[in-house]
């Protein structure tokens, strides 16, 4: 069982993000985090090894400036290798591009599944798992919940939005999964450690037989013109309880005819 | 704009999603002639609602039910749009599941990008750009394509306000997808739905929702007790989704429901970008959380720093005494 996982590294979530004033490019500068959301994919890849008795897991990520703290996270966790992909030329990349430079570093290897989180942090545009499986010509299932395989087969539930579908799936399948699946393993001291030595590929632009006519900045074909604060939301009266606050609650249910 | 739009019409038991109702509305900003394309097993009753809405043609798509929406759309998208003579300028899709799926594919087939979590259009130089809330919905980004294409959008909930037309008929065309391939390896084999009581969350005139600060499961009890003497529809966080506590349906938020109430509940919620993007647009809003500096607050019209231990109780009880 060979499980690719895309891992996303990205600006720490807790501070707060800024465009640059002119490309209104996401400013990424300082040490990159792996995205929270990425973690449920590891986890779920590394117990999916486990239950099928052997195979690999390997990290896949494309970043602009050869960051690989995040990916370091996710190889503490336990994760066997990883592929950074790291060109200059990729910064301003959109997610069709990202998509493209993914899936060509997915395709080196065999690989049987890949797992992504359903959304990225900071990108969340919620496109590039599925154009990766259009990508690499293979299925995909988005929003999953729970995964069984049992050989080539995999038995799937799948997020709607009034409860949940079961698929059943042949591999290869791109697979991408919602916060919760899992519960994500702290890396371990040893962990930690062991992720000091474990291998990272690192990969450009003209590794991946790919140019920058359509990947990365040059290649993005939307872009961001315009930036403007939103009309503010004004907060209103806020109160201390001091054990009648409910009674101002139902003064404000009556004014708004709510009861 | 000359041209036409089309619009991805989501067949909801039977009907078209509000969302999709939502779309075509906005493309009759921007153009006369709008289309609608959908998967469904019932286009006859598709097309009868969408002829309140001015919708030209429905193209029907016809395929193996169990396949996934997002694998069959896009097939037929890519069919139609690289055979017909006449190209519409954009493509609406609400961002759902199957709308995100469907722009996925199709933008890898056709090798043009996506500009998603779209919340308005507008028109530029006989093109349209499109807006989007970034850091929580702080400040506004305006998007544009660079290159010649068809436009591709992911638009998000409740962005646009549906406006009856005047009742025209829907021209239906069918189209068979047959044959695609590996892509369509994942088989629906069946389908689960939570039975939920009450008022729909996207539709509910008033809200109550509960996160974590509620400290278990069994609290959220309250949440709906409060909800039911409300007519209200119970919401949460993604914090008590993740947890187990309550089903995915009634996470409010980017990843979840828009909605846009009259009245907003907020209790033991902290307010992060991700949930406020879903409630901001909310007429009123109420917050209960024990953290004077809870971002919550800067958004509600009535704040109430206290515990919800304390607060809910006495609320029901009074609410119970009316
Ligand atoms: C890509 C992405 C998508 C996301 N999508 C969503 C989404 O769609 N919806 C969503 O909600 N979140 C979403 N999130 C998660 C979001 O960032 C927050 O983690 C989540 O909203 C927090 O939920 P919460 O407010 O219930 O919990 P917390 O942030 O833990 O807040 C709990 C609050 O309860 C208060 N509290 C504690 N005890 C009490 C008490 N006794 N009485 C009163 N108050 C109390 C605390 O002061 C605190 O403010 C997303 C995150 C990411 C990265
Ligand atoms: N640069 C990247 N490197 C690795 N994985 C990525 C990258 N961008 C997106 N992904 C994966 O795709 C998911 C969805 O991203 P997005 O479409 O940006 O919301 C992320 O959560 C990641 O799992």
């Amino acid at each position: 069982m060979n499980i690719a996982v895309c891992v996303k590294q990205i600006p720490d979530p807790a501070a707060p993000g800024r465009l640059a004033p002119e490309s209104f490019n996401l400013i990424r500068e300082g040490k990159l985090v792996m995205d929270d959301s990425d973690a449920y994919g590891v986890e779920m890849a590394l117990q999916l090894v486990d239950a099928a008795g052997g195979g690999d897991v390997t990290l896949v990520s494309m970043a602009p400036n050869g960051e690989t703290s995040g990916l370091r996270t996710a190889l503490a966790m336990g994760a066997a290798r990883a592929v950074l992909v790291s060109d200059e030329r990729l910064a301003g990349s959109d997610a069709l591009s990202t998509a493209k430079v993914l899936a060509a570093a997915i395709r080196r290897n065999p690989f049987d599944l890949v797992i992504t989180a359903t959304e990225s942090t900071d990108g969340y545009t919620g496109t590039v798992p599925v154009q990766i499986a259009e990508i690499l010509g293979v299925a995909a299932v988005s929003f999953v919940k729970k995964v069984t395989l049992t050989g080539t087969r995999a038995l799937i539930e799948r997020q709607t939005e009034s409860g949940y579908d079961e698929i059943v799936s042949e591999l290869p399948l791109v697979i991408s999964v919602t916060a919760g699946v899992v519960e994500p393993r702290y890396p371990s001291f040893k962990g930690i450690m062991a992720a000091k030595s474990k291998p990272i590929e690192s990969l450009s632009l003209d590794d991946l037989g790919l140019d920058d006519s359509n990947v990365g900045g040059s290649g993005a074909r939307e872009m961001v013109v315009a930036l403007r604060q939103a009309e503010a939301r004004q907060g209103g009266q806020v109160i201390e309880d001091d054990g009648e606050a409910y009674a101002k609650i139902v003064e404000y249910l009556k004014e708004l005819k709510v009861v | 704009m000359n041209g036409s739009i089309w619009v991805l019409i989501e067949d909801q038991d039977g009907v078209p999603s509000a969302t999709s109702l939502e779309l075509i509305s906005a493309a009759h900003n921007f153009v006369e002639k709008v289309s609608g394309f959908a998967f469904s097993t019932n286009p006859t009753g598709l097309s009868k609602a969408l002829e309140h809405f001015g919708v030209e043609r429905l193209y029907a798509v016809t395929a193996d039910q169990s396949s996934l929406p997002g694998v069959v759309l896009s097939h037929a998208l890519a069919q139609v749009l690289t055979q017909g003579s006449e190209l519409p300028r954009a493509l609406l899709c609400a961002q759902s599941y199957t709308g995100r799926d469907t722009l996925a594919r199709l933008s890898v087939k056709l090798d043009v990008p996506v500009l998603t979590n779209v919340v308005n259009l507008i028109e530029v130089d006989d093109d349209l750009r499109a807006e989007h809330q970034i850091f929580g919905g702080e400040e506004v980004a305006s998007s544009q394509f660079t290159h010649p294409g068809l436009r591709l959008f992911g638009v998000r909930a409740k962005s646009f306000v549906p406006k009856e037309t005047p009742s025209k008929e829907v021209v239906i065309e069918n189209v068979t997808v047959e044959g695609i391939g590996l892509s369509d390896s994942a088989k629906v084999v069946s389908t689960h739905s939570e039975e939920r009581l009450g008022p729909k969350l996207d539709e509910a005139a008033v809200v109550v929702a509960g996160g974590r600060g509620l400290g278990q499961a069994e609290n959220f009890l309250f949440i709906e007790e409060l909800a039911k003497l409300l007519n209200a529809a119970p919401g949460a966080s993604r914090a008590i989704v993740d947890a187990g506590w309550v089903p995915y349906s009634y996470q409010v938020g980017q990843t979840g429901k828009t909605v846009k109430p009259n009245l907003y509940i907020a209790i033991g919620i902290s307010g992060a970008t991700q949930h406020m993007v879903g409630m901001k647009g909310s007429k009123n809003i109420i917050a209960v959380n024990k953290d004077k500096d809870a971002p919550i607050f800067q958004i509600a019209d009535l704040g109430v720093v206290g515990d919800a231990h304390k607060v809910l109780p006495k609320l029901i009880e009074a609410l119970k005494q009316r």
